[in-house]
């Protein structure tokens, strides 16, 4: 135990399950199959929608809501369950003084806009002139906001009054990964006091699904188990939902009496070349790293994509999976923080989330330590090791 | 002898090793002589067709093989060639053995990719014929230029960086972000030395459209090269502009135990987010007061110890004036007499690349000892009472820059460079 022990006091989650840590938590310990899931809007692909939300429950103002489309509000609503989750919401000198690293994609495009260019893109060969014609007149100046990948830190500076250090990172689940990895190496140096840190992902986008389904990721067809996904397409669901974690040095996190999840152990991340020959290696050598014994308790981010996902059960096989994407779907930049946040419930409520599918192996004793991974669906890996505090 | 340590016991971060390219030209001694003879490299657009634009104008970078490849492949490009010229100078070779931090634009599917996807497929129409175009197997050769970790994978493998390289986006102050970020790593002993690039290739209509509907562009077309004048009374926006930057940054214990030229101290970072409004700062000028006095403090130094300022200076109305409030604030009537000059009037700003050209430049300015003029300063902001270094350079022995840089979304950083080690 030490002072500078980085700590989880705070939990944010937003899912097709419903928001809330302990929500949450009871979903995951008693799971009813098949999780919430939307067949029809964009077939052939399924998605996690999200649950129905009041926004101004963590977003008072309807101007600033305005201001943003669903994922901006996703991130900042997230943001602001996890402030409150850690008591300090209405502490505007901690809030003041609090850095921030969030991990993101892109906001949404104008799909009525994009449409009406591609069909007039037909009858027309001055595409560039057509371009110019159409976004001139019909883009709208808040869009263009709601859209930017930095305006999600943005607005939780604005909604929540977050004004620390704001540091966005970019890069699918890697983002996520290294904004862990970053937060948790500031906290232990001393570099920061306290940092919220996490990401959001709105899935209710065709532009969001076509960034997996350019190279066919996508899972084609009704939910199935995430560890054993098969038919047309390539394993994906992807769901609508966000993960933030309030981190505190351990020093900092008693002095204000704040209630202590699990400690962040260790964060490790890697950018494996994914041949053939060392892809189920590299993501068994990173998991070695913590130094993880088998057996042992591990919530798996794993996205559902046939290569990545099967390289990672065939690599983690000895441990405890849990794969919290089949109930969630695949969260992108949030799925290592969704992970470590699932992990520090399991530590702090001394029970192991249930077996979701045959290849999960049960684990019946009050977990200590917890792994996580985030293996990327296409590039970047990351684990974390999360221990009683 | 120089200390290892700085005032709080952490590591000396030295830079070894730098290059850049804007739209004055590729590389280190082609940007300083046209900087500092006062060339602009703003320019009519003629990568696309500017019918119905309000801006006709921007420092693109025209003359790489990957100019009008799309954002994703000319962004690459740019951080490639500058991470080149600077590797080499720090005499690294081709295995970086230190982490890699990007400052880079948030990624699209670009619209020459969309339309010819369209194109490529009759079923559905909107979306639907997408995800055909999609499933029919057209999508796979542009997938990696959609993914936001594209570019930082391929040059980490480029230059042989180490582990999970990060790509980082805050706004306008993203290149000082990714040299924060860096300095921060080696402070933490995590590496001796790491990569900061900052790369923005993403002009494109739709760019210059949005920043257009938020009347953030100048539409001062007519003579491109005048269009951008920081700190004048006549100034009415920004000039969008591609660039790229890279610094190798070193712990000095690093950079002298391999007998590595240092090129200048990176000696504090500040930064502080902004609460008040997505594209406009606090009135009161206080974020941006903050990032200064936290750079400062980090760095150890007094106000009094700033001998140039490099402005984030970007042309638009609210900006300049902001930057000088808060610059007026923190060094009080000595402001008047601190050489503060933007280099944006002359390429432009390169966005998500400015943080990292600027400090390259800020760098430049010390050890050649020539400060390069804010140009097309003919009518002084009378509100602005600040020493621009108009419209000509200015031989100067400058031994300590603060550089600024502040964007969208609150975002605030700032940074203090010295010539010499303490």
């Amino acid at each position: 135990m030490s002072p500078r022990d980085v700590v989880i006091t705070g939990i944010g989650l937003v899912s097709c399950l419903g928001e809330g840590a302990e929500l949450h938590w009871k979903a995951f310990k008693t799971p009813s199959l098949p999780p919430p899931t939307d067949s029809e809007r964009f077939a052939p692909y399924t998605i996690h929608p999200l649950p129905e939300i009041d926004w101004s429950q963590q977003i008072p103002k309807k101007g600033d809501q305005r201001q943003m489309e669903t994922w901006q509000r996703l991130g900042v609503y997230t943001a602001g369950l996890a402030l409150d989750d850690a008591g300090l919401k209405a502490d505007e000198a901690l809030c003041a003084t609090m850095d921030m690293i969030v991990a993101a994609g892109g906001g949404e495009r104008d799909e009525e806009v994009d449409e009406n260019i591609l069909e007039a893109s037909l009858a027309r060969n001055d595409n560039g002139v057509l371009l110019n014609e159409k976004l001139t007149n019909d883009l709208r100046p808040t869009l263009f906001l709601a859209q930017l990948s930095n305006l999600m830190a943005g607005n939780i500076s604005i909604v929540h009054k977050i004004t620390g250090s704001s540091r966005t990172f970019m890069g699918e689940e890697g983002a996520g990964v290294s904004a862990l990895q970053t937060a948790v190496a500031r906290l232990a140096s001393g570099q920061s006091t306290h940092i919220l840190v996490g990401g959001a992902f709105q899935t209710e986008h065709p532009d969001m699904l076509l960034g997996y389904e350019l190279a066919g990721y996508l899972h084609h067809g009704a939910w199935q188990p995430l560890w054993t996904r098969s038919g047309d397409g390539g394993g994906i669901i992807t769901g609508s939902g966000g993960a933030f974690l309030v981190l505190e040095t351990r020093e900092h996190a008693e002095a204000r009496g704040g209630r202590i999840y699990a400690v962040v152990d260790k964060v490790v991340s890697g950018l494996s070349p994914r041949s053939e020959a060392t892809f189920a290696r590299d993501i068994a050598a990173m998991v070695a790293t913590l130094g993880a014994e088998p057996g042992e308790l591990l919530i798996s981010g794993a996205s559902g994509a046939h290569r990545a996902t099967g390289t990672e059960r065939e690599a983690l096989g000895g441990f405890s999976l849990r794969g919290f994407s089949g109930l969630t779907g695949h969260l992108k930049e949030a799925q290592l923080p969704f992970a470590v946040a699932l992990a520090a419930m399991a530590i702090s409520s001394g029970e192991a989330p249930a077996v979701l599918a045959d290849i999960e192996m049960p684990y019946s004793a009050a977990p200590e330590r917890v792994l996580t991974t985030a293996v990327g669906h296409h590039r970047g890996e990351g684990a974390a090791l999360v221990r009683k505090a | 002898m120089a200390s290892f340590k700085d005032h709080l016991g952490r590591p000396v971060v030295a830079v070894t090793g730098m290059g850049v390219v804007t739209s004055l030209g590729a590389g280190k001694t082609e940007n300083w002589a046209a900087l500092t003879s006062g060339k602009s490299g703003i320019h009519a657009v003629t990568r696309f067709p500017v019918d119905h634009l309000k801006t006709t104008i921007a420092g693109t970078v025209d003359f790489l093989p990957g100019s009008g490849e799309g954002m994703s492949a000319l962004t690459y490009e740019l951080a490639a060639t500058a991470g080149q010229e600077a590797v080499a100078q720090a005499e690294i070779g081709s295995d970086f053995s230190g982490p890699l931090f990007l400052a880079s634009p948030p990624i699209e599917l670009s619209w020459a990719d969309r339309l010819a996807m369209y194109r490529s497929s009759s079923k559905g129409a909107g979306y639907q014929r997408l995800f055909e175009a999609a499933r029919s197997g057209h999508g796979k050769a542009i997938f990696e230029e959609t993914q936001f970790g594209t570019v930082a994978d391929r040059l980490a493998v480029l230059f042989g960086t180490r582990g999970l390289p990060i790509t980082t986006s805050t706004a306008c102050a993203s290149g000082a972000t990714a040299i924060q970020l860096g300095v921060e790593a080696i402070r933490r002993g995590e590496s001796q030395r790491a990569l900061a690039i900052g790369a923005d290739g993403s002009a494109s209509a739709e760019s210059m459209i949005r920043f257009s509907l938020l009347s953030a562009l100048s539409m001062q077309n007519d003579r491109p090269e005048r269009a951008s004048k920081p700190f004048s009374r006549d100034r009415d926006g920004f000039v969008l502009a591609e660039g790229g930057a890279a610094l190798v940054l070193e712990s000095l214990e690093s950079a002298v135990a391999r007998g590595a030229e240092v090129l200048g101290i990176m000696r504090g970072c500040g930064e502080k987010a902004d609460d008040f409004h997505r594209t406009r700062s606090k009135p009161d000028g206080s974020p941006a007061i903050a990032a200064v006095k936290l750079a400062l403090a980090d760095a150890g130094m007094s106000e009094d110890e700033i001998d140039y300022v490099n402005a984030h200076g970007t042309s638009t109305p609210e900006n300049d004036k902001m930057e000088h409030l808060s610059l007026s604030t923190v060094f009080g009537p000595r402001i008047k007499s601190v050489p503060v000059s933007s280099n944006k009037s002359m390429i432009g700003h390169t966005l998500s690349a400015a943080g990292a050209v600027e400090a390259v430049f800020s760098l430049m300015t010390m050890r050649e000892g020539v400060i390069p003029p804010t140009i097309n300063y003919d009518q002084p902001d009378p509100a602005i009472d600040l020493d621009v270094v108009p419209n000509v350079k200015r031989e100067a022995d400058v031994k300590s820059v603060l550089s600024n840089s502040f964007g969208f979304g609150g975002q605030n950083a700032c940074l203090v460079m010295a010539r010499e080690p303490v």
